[in-house]
């Protein structure tokens, strides 16, 4: 059964490292061309269709910043 | 069919969020330190665990002097190396809590030595979280008893000279000799699944305290890119190909159940 995800940046207080985006197993993730309050090109997802709510990205943010959904379809 | 985003980001589809022992705070962390990271694993075990009320933790000097601000648990804050001493305290006074120390290379394994060992050859029942990150962070990227072969710091801007400055300093080979340390183990946290298998291991180390074999010790390898001049993703690449050859990952004792 496939599984597909979403998450949610919260953007003000992510701080841009990239790794998350280094860590989606999916290539879902990018750093944003737009920054956020504090002047970090902050992580969104740039290839929604492809998320699977894998959770690797959320486990390996160092500031937790990203909440995960997930559903089987 | 691909499915809206808004029908998937709803409360019953939620898969992980941030755990509440970890406060609102924004971290004071560099991006992409590896101090977060391993502050959120301790929390989510503490949350899993339901031990809040149940813990105390000793903060370090270095990055993490103010990692009780981003923790809602019990804390103290020790002087520079001296977190195992009062960790040492706290346990005899409150022997029924789980007591950690949180500590970084310079402070652990340079002006801290004598009181991690003593810690150990006394069998203290604690755990000790050591963040090895291979230099100074806090104080400017200076070198460290742990930098590397060769190393380039602020201190020795041509790199480690084991000629002169000597070699790296393996506390966690070190104490494992003592029999007053249960559990010894090197982990990492640049990749989830490293970073799943950390959390374990903290895990273990919190519930051996039940056990009352003595100190439980988990190295994990880090990186401090600010000061290794390295963008976060390169930073943790070059700790895989570089740290871990001289810090290898896995288990080095284990009298735990
Ligand atoms: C008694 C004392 N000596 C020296 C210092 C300066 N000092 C502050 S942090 C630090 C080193 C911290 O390095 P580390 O433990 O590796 O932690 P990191 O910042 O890398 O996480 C030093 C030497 C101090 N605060 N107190
Ligand atoms: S890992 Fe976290 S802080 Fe870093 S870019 Fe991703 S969401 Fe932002
Ligand atoms: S200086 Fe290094 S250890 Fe300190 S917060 Fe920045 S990256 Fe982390």
């Amino acid at each position: 059964m496939a599984m597909k995800g979403a998450i949610v940046v919260d953007i003000e207080k992510c701080k841009g490292c990239g790794v998350c985006v280094a860590n989606c197993p999916t290539e879902t993730l990018a750093l944003h061309k737009e920054v956020n309050g504090k002047g970090y090109n902050y992580s969104y997802m740039a290839n929604p269709d492809t998320c699977t709510g894998c959770t690797n990205c959320a486990v390996v943010c160092p500031d937790t910043v990203i909440t995960v959904y997930r559903v089987r379809v | 069919m691909i499915m809206d985003i808004k029908d998937i980001i709803k409360p019953e589809n939620l898969v992980y969020q941030k755990t509440s022992v970890l406060t609102d705070n924004a971290m004071h962390y560099c991006p992409g330190c590896s101090h977060g990271t391993v502050h959120k694993l301790i929390a989510e075990i503490i949350d899993e665990m339901g031990i809040q009320d149940k813990v105390i933790g000793v903060s370090p000097v270095g990055c993490a002097v103010l990692a009780y601000n981003y923790l809602e648990i019990d804390w103290q804050q020790a002087a520079h190396g001296r977190a195992p001493a009062l960790a040492t305290a706290t346990k005899r006074l409150y022997p029924n809590k789980y007591v950690f120390t949180y500590q970084g290379d310079g402070d652990l394994a340079s002006i801290g030595t004598a009181e991690i060992i003593h810690a150990c050859s006394r069998g203290e029942n604690i755990t000790v979280i050591f963040i090895n990150n291979g230099i100074y962070g806090m104080t400017g990227g200076q070198m460290a008893p742990t930098t590397l072969p060769g190393m380039k710091t602020s201190t020795s801007p041509y790199g480690r000279d084991t000629s002169t400055m000597g070699f790296p300093l393996k506390i966690a080979d070190m104490i494992a000799m003592l029999p007053g340390v249960c559990y010894v183990t090197r982990q990492s946290v640049q990749t989830p699944v490293a970073a799943r298998k950390a959390k374990r291991a903290i895990a273990k180390a919190f519930r051996g305290q039940e056990q009352c074999k003595g100190l439980s010790f988990i190295e994990i390898v880090s990186t401090c890119n600010s000061g290794w001049k390295m963008t976060p993703v390169d930073a943790n690449k070059w700790m895989e190909e570089h740290m871990f050859p001289e810090y290898p990952l896995g288990d080095i004792k284990d009298y735990l159940q």
